[in-house]
């Protein structure tokens, strides 16, 4: 799979889901490197899932913009695709059928289809399971078949929304070191939402905290750690403390941590593990 | 304890009793089957015995199971239950049809539209109330041939269970399906195609199934009047010409290609349905 990352530029996002309705989000600003991978953490409702549909495609953003290599984000593409809380497999369709979809919608041959499939099948080692019904699979597995679906397309960028909050601790253990080995070995980026704190540690090379009401990026926590990272590393443990602190902090903050929005602004134009 | 430490026998699970318990399960069914149709001519049997014995109702004795078995290779042979489906058949298939093609897309409309769910309520309760024969004269008045006016009420019955259950099906659809595939660069034909058929498949084809049942009923008494073929039409014929053995043999007839439609149907459902409860 000949997949690369992508520059990802958002400036001043802004959004409210009704014109008399409160705020989501506001002044949303976040710039990455190609191959980045991003977690954003906050508590429920800061907007954090609402930031990942804007960037999906899927949902317009009141005000602002997001680029992907120069391109901005109008609608959903391939180029960008984003893997759900619940895997939403089509239960109709076998395992190959679910992997393949994105391709039949582009119309690809089935030819290929077949060779593009077993190759992400293989990414997510599935191979075994391609004539099975999604049905008789276990919710892990399950996942696997979604991801897989998403990596079939190629994307540039990978959105991920709270993808591993329903499974077991062993499955979701396995699936957050699979996805971000898959990902650094493809070169493409990734964007997760996630409450888990660990998550965010194992799989990010930084961790945007958003807080407030309406929700802003407070921090922005750069993770430079070795891979595979390992729960109970050391240098695990600290960079998790040091996220913890971060976000109770915002959290506990009355504006969220937004006081300190001007010194995030510093943060982020040197080098924010310094910072913080 | 000692329990605790002391080694579980797990005994070794053999198919054997479960392919006799499916077997055993077959074998109650296909009783069950032929002992409930033994039960109903065994009844038809005896009543046609009482009439019989009775001299004021002797002549009705044709209405009885010999007599009608009997009429059988006669109406087969002069080709009247050929001709009869074929007739009946054409009406219902393309009563049916007609349904479909209007039903599934009002269905889909009724289940993805509040605007047209709340503007179409009111007129299709009250439209789905009328009874399908009471459409009769206006359809004799406005349509060239009986033919026509028959296909029309089958079409009018059959339209509502279609419509609805496509529309019940969809208020089902998980919401997540349709983003997925719009995050997977899916077209709305797509959507249609790939997610929505295939997702209400099971609606659609037990709405059909319904329809079915209810075209089924309006043909029968829709034939009765303007036209010289079909099942209704031999019917009302044997009554006329006062041959009971070929009377009941016809309403047999009716009776056995229901059942074969409706079996048909539930063997679609069956074959299209993913539910994992009904597989």
């Amino acid at each position: 799979m000949a997949v690369r990352g992508v520059h990802i530029k958002i400036e001043n996002l802004n959004h409210r889901y009704s014109a008399k309705g409160p705020v989501t989000f506001d002044r949303v600003n976040v710039e990455a490197g190609p191959g980045e991978a991003l977690v954003v953490i906050g508590r429920s409702g800061c907007g954090k899932s609402t930031l990942l549909h804007i960037l999906a495609g899927l949902l317009n953003p009141t005000s602002g913009t997001v680029h992907l290599d120069g391109t901005r984000v109008k609608g959903p593409s391939p180029r960008w695709v984003m893997m759900f809380q619940a895997p939403h497999l089509f239960p109709w369709m076998k395992v190959s059928q679910n992997v393949g979809i994105g391709l039949r919608f582009a119309r690809w041959p089935e030819k290929k289809i077949r060779e593009r499939v077993a190759e992400a099948l293989s990414l997510v080692e599935l191979e075994e399971h391609a004539n099975d019904n999604v049905q008789d699979l276990s919710g892990g597995q399950q996942q696997r078949v979604a991801l897989a679906r998403s990596l079939v397309m190629e994307p540039e960028l990978l959105l991920l929304d709270e993808p591993f909050s329903a499974l077991d601790a062993f499955t979701r253990a396995s699936l957050q070191k699979d996805v971000r080995s898959i990902a650094k070995r493809l070169g493409f980026n990734l964007m997760m939402v996630t409450h888990d704190i660990d998550e965010a540690v194992l799989m990010a090379d930084r961790a945007l905290v958003m807080a407030g009401a309406p929700g802003k990026i407070v921090h922005d926590l750069k993770i430079d750690l070795k891979d595979p990272r390992e729960r109970e590393d050391p240098e695990v443990q600290a960079t998790r403390s040091r996220l913890m602190q971060i976000f109770h902090e915002a959290a506990n903050s009355p504006s969220g941590g937004a006081e300190r929005v001007v010194g995030h602004e510093s943060v982020l134009e040197t080098n924010p593990a310094v910072n913080l | 304890m000692n329990n605790a430490a002391a080694p579980t026998v797990v005994p070794v699970a053999s198919k054997a009793p479960e392919s006799s318990r499916v077997l055993k399960s077959l074998g109650r069914r296909t009783f069950n089957w032929f002992a409930g149709l033994g039960i109903l001519f065994s009844l038809w049997w005896f009543g046609a015995y009482l009439i019989r014995a009775n001299p004021a109702t002797r002549h009705f004795a044709d209405f009885g199971p010999i007599p009608t078995f009997q009429a059988f290779p006669e109406l087969w042979s002069d080709g009247t239950i050929q001709n009869a489906i074929t007739a009946s058949g054409y009406r219902l298939g393309l009563g049916l049809l007609i349904a479909i093609a209007i039903g599934v897309p009002i269905g889909i409309l009724l289940g993805r539209s509040r605007t047209f769910r709340e503007l179409s309520n009111s007129p299709f309760q009250l439209l789905r109330m009328i009874s399908p024969l009471s459409w009769e004269p206006i359809a004799v008045i406005v349509f060239v041939t009986w033919n026509q006016a028959i296909v029309f009420l089958i079409a009018v019955a059959a339209v509502w269970p279609v419509a609805f259950s496509t529309a019940a099906g969809l208020a089902k659809v998980d919401p997540a399906w349709f983003k997925v595939s719009r995050n997977l660069g899916a077209k709305p034909w797509h959507t249609l195609k790939q997610i929505i058929f295939p997702a209400i498949a099971f609606d659609i084809l037990t709405g059909i199934r319904l329809a079915l049942g209810v075209a089924w009923i309006v043909l029968v008494p829709a034939e009765f009047l303007g036209v010289t073929s079909g099942l209704g039409y031999s019917i009302e014929d044997a009554r006329e010409t006062l041959s009971y053995n070929h009377l009941t043999a016809m309403v047999l007839v009716i009776g056995i290609i229901g059942y074969m439609l409706d079996s048909a149907c539930a063997l679609a459902i069956k074959r299209y349905s993913w539910h994992r409860a009904s597989n």
